[in-house]
């Protein structure tokens, strides 16, 4: 076995523990913790097949962002998971039989003579110098640039949406409109009171010459 | 030699175990929400697998943006749990039954 083939089965037995491990630990933080391990072998499977940027990318946003979001959001809810998991068992059989049949008919499916997709050899090895940022970054401002601006609209739209949805207003905070600040004149603010002249009371004039003395 | 086939069956088992996951866990939403990723995961192999072996980088684009909104959706899905957490005080699916008609 040349060096990639083992790479790529130590590389799966490990996603596949993972895997296994997401869906049937007790506690959710340490499913999203084996969902890390998960995309991080992934990442190492993406760099055998040469797509040197994705595989950053997933360990960058994927295992930067999006898990640690999970964990956080895991963490700050107050759950008693183990409610949670009253009948976990119930259905395994059906389910291992649905995923035992889907896993054996994709198998049969790609393995069969008429597929050949094993006549596949793949490209020639790229050389060393040969940059896979370079290729996706022409094609994204080319042929794909209407669709990366939609996917940067996405993006917007799901951050607004997540900080609408958990956006709540406080009743005690004291905050000022600017709108209202700025369109304020002066007469709403200044009110000028007529009065007439009156004499000052003599204790007042007393007590001023009193401190002009010292 | 590593072929197509390889990689294949290998998203292929992924995509199974998360589909497994959520038969098993009917009741959690947020290991519902990992299995999702997990699921988009074993997509994104075959598109990356297709990808290499067939010399097209179209298909590493695709990933790309499937990248985007599984971001997207699982920060909104993130979003909606802790709302429902916030109003519910549980995330059993069971329980989110208002919606009846």
């Amino acid at each position: 076995m040349s060096f990639p083939t083992v790479v790529f089965y130590v590389l799966s037995a490990i996603l596949i523990f993972a895997g296994l491990r997401v869906i049937t630990a007790k506690n959710p933080v340490h499913a999203a913790l084996y969902l890390v391990l998960a995309f991080f072998t992934s990442a190492g499977h993406w760099l055998l097949l040469e797509s040197e940027f994705l595989a950053i990318s997933l360990v960058l946003v994927y295992v930067g962002a999006v898990m640690v979001l999970f964990l956080f959001v895991v963490m700050m809810l107050d759950i008693n998971f183990e409610k949670l998991r009253e009948g976990f068992w119930k259905n395994a059989p059906l389910a291992g039989t649905v995923g035992l049949i889907m896993v054996g008919e994709m198998v049969l499916i790609l393995m069969s003579p008429e597929a050949s997709l094993g006549s596949y050899k793949g490209a020639a090895p790229l050389a060393a110098d040969a940059s896979n940022i370079r290729e996706l970054g022409r094609l994204i401002y080319t042929t794909y640039l209407w669709p990366f601006e939609l996917a940067a609209v996405v993006l917007l739209v799901g951050m607004v949406a997540a900080i609408a949805l958990t956006m709540r207003k406080r009743k005690d905070t004291k905050f000022v409109n600017p709108g209202d600040q700025v369109v304020v004149r002066r007469d709403d603010r200044v009110r000028l009171v007529k009065m007439a002249a009156v004499k000052r009371s003599e204790p007042v004039a007393e007590a001023e010459s009193a401190d002009q003395q010292a | 030699m590593l072929t197509l086939t390889h990689f294949l069956v290998l998203a292929a088992i992924l995509f199974a175990i998360s589909v497994l996951g959520i038969f098993l866990n009917r009741k959690n939403v947020i290991v519902l929400l990992m299995a999702i990723e997990l699921m988009l995961l074993a997509v994104n192999f075959n598109f990356i697998a297709f990808s290499h072996y067939l010399s097209d980088t179209a298909g590493q684009i695709f990933v790309f943006f499937i990248l985007t909104v599984a971001a997207a959706e699982s920060a909104i899905g993130l979003a909606i749990l802790v709302v429902l957490f916030r109003n519910l005080q549980t995330i059993n699916v069971e329980d989110l039954g208002s919606l009846k008609g």
